[in-house]
């Protein structure tokens, strides 16, 4: 219909180049024999085997996975919450306030975030005497603050543009405004509600600076043990974990991907 | 006596919140105020006080021990002195390493952007021009690497561009010399344009799959060459997209620390890397503090400014 030519397909497809090279080379020298991880010498799995030989790296795994898991679901709960008062509740005192707080960690650096919530927790040591030391309890508290503003970001747009003649058509005939949110409300944004808990989830798993200020010793994340090794150079099982990771990402988008497609016809969308 | 209780109504289904809503109620707490009271209080302690903190202890200074910085308020023979020093803030205007960082940081955040923008522009407009059947696989392939590891996507990157890595190897081929890339200024923008183009083409595909092919077919109709057809109409029409993604590649930049500091040498000066530094180095913690209050004065309070302009612009044009 627009034909602009070469013009367009070929920057593309240099983009594409430019976005997918280094992570195909990356997974691609994963199954490289030599620990010289640019040099090829053959194929081999040796550095997964290495990779879940190490208990370093398992442990920091397992921490990430449960630090991810609890801090996604608080943040899903209290930026739910936060965009339900947004959006229905019009009018209520400090409603600026509110909505100016809960997106300011969108736009706030995460070196600020990490330090402001250790100097928090180091202050309510001392005085309170709670949280003693820092460690899982402290990076979960850390990460559900930020995650929640993603959270409240995807379910208020939701919240924003779907029917409110349901939610009135239940109060009518009756229901409590608590049994309309789980009855109709929830139903309707549950998509929103899964890609909100899946942005955090994939939010916490990632983060790196939040978790160096406020973790403590022993308890140290998979980012944090992977930031370490790199700093140091390009280390083979860094490689092989990277590669596991984008495998299952990969497949998760997919997924997503064929579901969406999938459902998109039933619904007919006005 | 069964068929006549098959016409009862059924009874009302017991629900769990049914009771707490009654609880609660009993106690005086509305529905709505516990809705509002949750997230509020979180985000007071979590996030407000904490800033306040910050600002307290940028006012103290290092001293050896635990905490390592000196307390603000001391009682001293039943008096309570309350101890300010000014001497962080002074030191940030006076020590060159700051605002060098500051000026830097916004240089490298900014030239990043706008190659990004660049890079990103064309990619977003031919996944929106092109097939139906086509386009969602593009723009998975675009979210695909957003959803997998930043700081995994950084390292592929480090790897990609090292002494003896992919992009030297290659060059070899053709009896190039390796070239210098990591631990450079190149090696940071590079990173920052790797790792935050999918958050440009995202927002600038939203606005460009909206375009109304019909201004094109006219503007093509009536003569207008395609480059012509495409800065008079497509890109003034495109700028809200622009806005959207420049600032969604802009501001994350600024405070970056990952990229800098595993991609950049020793004289990429960032300003998240030199309050990294502060922290964990030097260990000192009021300076670190007065560097963020300088930064969430400097960089992020305008940024939120700009954001809220943005958003009132964008309301009043949807109300029209």
């Amino acid at each position: 219909m627009f034909r602009r030519g070469w013009f367009l397909p070929i920057a593309a497809s240099l983009g594409f180049v430019f976005l997918y090279a280094p992570i195909i080379s990356l997974v691609v020298f994963s199954f490289n024999e030599n620990r010289l991880v640019t040099i090829w010498s053959g194929f081999s799995t040796k550095w997964y085997g290495a990779l879940f030989a190490d208990p370093q790296m398992l442990g920091a795994a397992w921490l990430s996975l449960q630090i991810a898991f609890f801090s996604a679901t608080i943040a899903l709960v209290l930026g739910t919450l936060c965009a339900v008062a947004l959006v229905r509740f019009r009018k209520f005192r400090g409603r600026t306030v509110l909505a100016g707080t809960v997106s300011a960690p969108l736009v706030m650096p995460d070196v600020i975030t990490g330090l402001a919530l250790l100097l928090l927790f180091v202050a309510m040591e001392s005085t309170l005497g709670w949280p003693a030391g820092r460690g899982i309890v402290t990076i979960i508290i850390a990460h559900s603050t930020f995650c929640m503003a993603y959270v409240c970001v995807v379910v208020q747009s939701r919240l924003a543009d779907f029917d409110m003649s349901l939610e009135e058509a239940a109060m009518d005939l009756g229901a409590s405004p608590v049994r309309v949110f789980f009855d109709i409300t929830l139903p309707i944004i549950a998509p929103a509600l899964v890609s909100g808990w899946l942005l955090a989830f994939t939010l916490s798993l990632d983060d790196l600076v939040i978790a160096s200020f406020v973790s403590g010793p022993g308890s140290s994340t998979l980012p944090m043990v992977i930031f370490s090794k790199v700093k140091l150079g390009v280390s083979p099982d860094v490689n092989a974990l990277a590669t596991i990771i984008i495998g299952i990402v990969a497949l998760g988008v997919f997924a997503a991907t064929i579901l969406q497609l999938r459902s998109r016809p039933k619904k007919a969308r006005a | 006596m069964s068929s006549f209780d098959s016409e009862l109504p059924p009874p009302p289904r017991r629900r769990p919140w049914t009771m707490v809503e009654r609880g609660l109620a009993a106690v005086g707490i509305s529905g709505k105020a516990l809705v509002i009271a949750a997230p509020a209080i979180w985000l007071t302690v979590f996030f407000l006080v904490p800033l306040l903190v910050v600002f307290g202890i940028s006012l103290s200074v290092k001293q050896f021990g635990r905490p390592p910085y000196t307390p603000l308020l001391t009682t001293e023979g039943g008096t309570v002195q309350l101890t300010l020093h000014l001497s962080n803030y002074l030191r940030l205007f006076t020590d060159n390493l700051y605002v060098a960082a500051y000026l830097s940081s916004i240089k490298i955040a900014f030239i990043s952007t706008v190659i990004t923008l660049i890079i990103g522009y064309p990619m977003a407009y031919a996944i929106a021009r092109a097939p139906d059947q086509w386009r969602n696989i593009l723009l998975m392939l675009v979210i695909l690497p957003f959803w997998s590891s930043f700081l995994l996507r950084v390292y592929a990157l480090s790897g990609f561009m090292s002494g003896n890595g992919v992009i030297n190897q290659l060059l070899g081929v053709f009896g190039i010399p390796p070239v210098v890339m990591m631990q450079t200024d190149f090696a940071v923008y590079v990173g920052i344009v790797y790792t935050y183009l999918p958050f440009m083409i995202l927002p600038l595909y939203t606005n460009l799959v909206k375009l109304d092919g019909a201004l094109l077919e006219a503007s093509a109709d009536l003569g207008a060459r395609p480059l012509r057809t495409f800065l008079s109409i497509t890109l003034p029409l495109s700028m809200p997209g622009i806005i959207a993604g420049s600032m969604l590649v802009f501001i994350p930049a600024i405070g970056e620390f990952v990229i800098p500091s595993l991609l950049g040498g020793p004289s990429t000066l960032m300003i998240g890397r030199v309050l990294w530094d502060e922290f964990f180095a030097n260990t000192n913690w009021p300076r670190a503090a007065a560097v963020a209050i300088a930064m969430l004065v400097a960089v992020v309070i305008p940024i939120m400014l700009l954001q809220r302009a943005q958003d009132a612009v964008q309301d009043n044009e949807m109300s029209k």
